[in-house]
């Protein structure tokens, strides 16, 4: 085992939580919103993401390695701690429980969505507006999606937080306060756009346009 | 005359460090203004539980019985405290004594705070002059950057703040709060500043700094109002800087 690897594991995994498996958070939703305009704006929007050069390289290093390295070791994380919210109830240590129940809960639906979209897509399948109806028409699924947006919007909204204070940009209380409302804004804006999608995608009257 | 009040106890007891945990329930005669301590002691005269048996005295640590030295810290209705600023009063009944569960347990009460005093080591939390010859006075500091550092150096090393904090248990090796929080107070002294890197590097190595959660339960419970959460972004930031002189070199010391 290399001696002293924690601080830089440690700090690799809060970075690749912002860059780039947040900002890839960001632009998915986005391109989700186009469901909003009708199935053939979203498909249009799909399809250019699909035909962006270097396809494979971007999915690999922009997406699936950090990916799986915050996964994983954001698993181990969250095991190495002991959740006592029940003897301190504050606000922050609140927070953090949740940001390592949402983590653990998003390893699941992450894996899921990626092997129902992406995985689904290598066997031939095509990822449009049709496939995302569909699977959302099963109550059950619609259910776990909006937990998965809602749960997601959260892990990153909160995780900037943190991020910030693990790298000390936000230092004193005040500006950890601020950073509180801001992470609160990101989640509220984020959460609004990517159910706001999910919802498109059970209007029958988007379909057809 | 109306009946003597009376105070009830449960108390976890363990016999040895090895030894399962149980508890114990006493109940003692009231007297104005008793702390837990001045309870432990009344146990201590005579050592029968509620149902009569006879028990052996409660063993507890103690040492300064102002709050100032840490010793005496336990488990006290659910909330790590120390034991000697704990007024019997002011406390719901029956009260429940623990031993800080984090720590390992040596007897009943008693903990053995060691891996405390070790991180101290590890991050060399003093000032090294060796003291061969007489170096002369000191740097001054200023008077509002000292009574700043009070603040800081007002740490007993007590524990409550690791036994409230989630990632220091069996499973991490998580240094915890308070000595990172005395890395801030070393490296602000004017002195203390020349082993600055030593301790930055210290808190970068495996089980540092970088294993908080932000779970900020340390600022809540430590009953010294240490911001301890501000020394740990505060010393954050510094390591992020540190990192990087490490990895590309720099032009100042």
């Amino acid at each position: 085992m290399p001696q002293n690897q924690e601080f830089f594991n440690r700090r690799l995994h809060s970075l690749l939580g912002v860059i780039p498996v947040g900002v890839f958070l960001i632009q998915h939703f986005i391109i989700n919103h186009f469901a909003v305009y009708g199935a053939s704006s979203f498909n249009a929007a799909a399809h250019f993401m699909e035909s962006l050069p270097f396809r494979y390289a971007l999915e690999i290093f922009v997406i699936f390695l950090p990916l799986l390295y915050h996964a994983i070791y954001g698993l181990y994380i969250a095991f190495l701690g002991k959740s006592n919210t029940r003897r301190y109830g504050f606000f922050r240590n609140i927070m953090f429980m949740l940001q390592r129940v949402t983590g653990v809960f998003l390893v699941i639906f992450i894996a899921w969505h990626v092997w129902e979209t992406r995985v689904a897509a290598a066997f031939g399948a095509d990822v449009n507006y049709d496939m995302m109806a569909d699977i959302l028409s099963s109550p059950f699924m619609l259910v776990f999606y909006i937990a998965g947006v809602l749960a997601a919007t959260f892990h990153f909204a909160n995780g900037l937080w943190s991020f910030a204070v693990s790298w000390g940009l936000t230092v004193t209380p005040r500006s950890q306060k601020i950073m509180t409302y801001v992470s609160i804004t990101v989640f509220l804006v984020l959460s609004y756009i990517g159910i706001r999608a999910i919802i498109a995608f059970l209007d029958p009257a988007l379909a057809n346009m | 005359m109306s009946e003597q009040k009376t105070v009830r106890f449960i108390v976890t007891r363990q016999d040895s460090p090895d030894a399962s945990p149980y508890t114990e329930e006493f109940e003692i005669p009231h007297r104005e203004n008793m702390n837990v301590i001045s309870a432990l002691m009344e146990i201590r005269r005579n050592p029968v539980t509620v149902d009569g048996k006879d028990s052996a005295p409660v063993v507890w640590d103690m040492n300064c019985l102002e709050e100032v030295c840490g010793a005496c810290s336990m488990v006290i209705n659910g909330k790590p405290r120390q034991s000697c600023t704990a007024l019997v009063d002011q406390l719901d009944q029956p009260i429940r004594l623990e031993p800080m569960k984090t720590f390992p347990v040596v007897r009943d009460l008693v903990v053995d705070r060691s891996r405390m005093f070790d991180s101290l080591k590890k991050v060399k939390a003093w000032i090294p002059i060796d003291g061969t010859y007489d170096l002369g006075p000191g740097p001054r500091m200023a008077e509002n950057k000292r009574q700043w550092a009070y603040e800081l150096s007002k740490c007993m090393t007590c524990g409550v703040c690791l036994e409230a904090c989630p990632n220091v248990n069996s499973k991490s090796d998580f240094i915890g709060p308070a000595p990172v929080s005395q890395v801030r107070l070393f490296n602000a002294h004017p002195t203390g500043e020349m082993n600055r890197e030593e301790r930055l590097n210290a808190l970068m190595g495996d089980g540092g700094l970088s294993n908080c959660g932000n779970s900020q339960n340390c600022v809540q419970a430590c009953p010294k109002g240490i911001p301890l959460t501000t020394s740990i972004a505060a010393l954050n930031r510094d390591m992020t800087l540190q990192s990087f002189k490490n990895f590309f070199g720099s032009d100042k010391l």
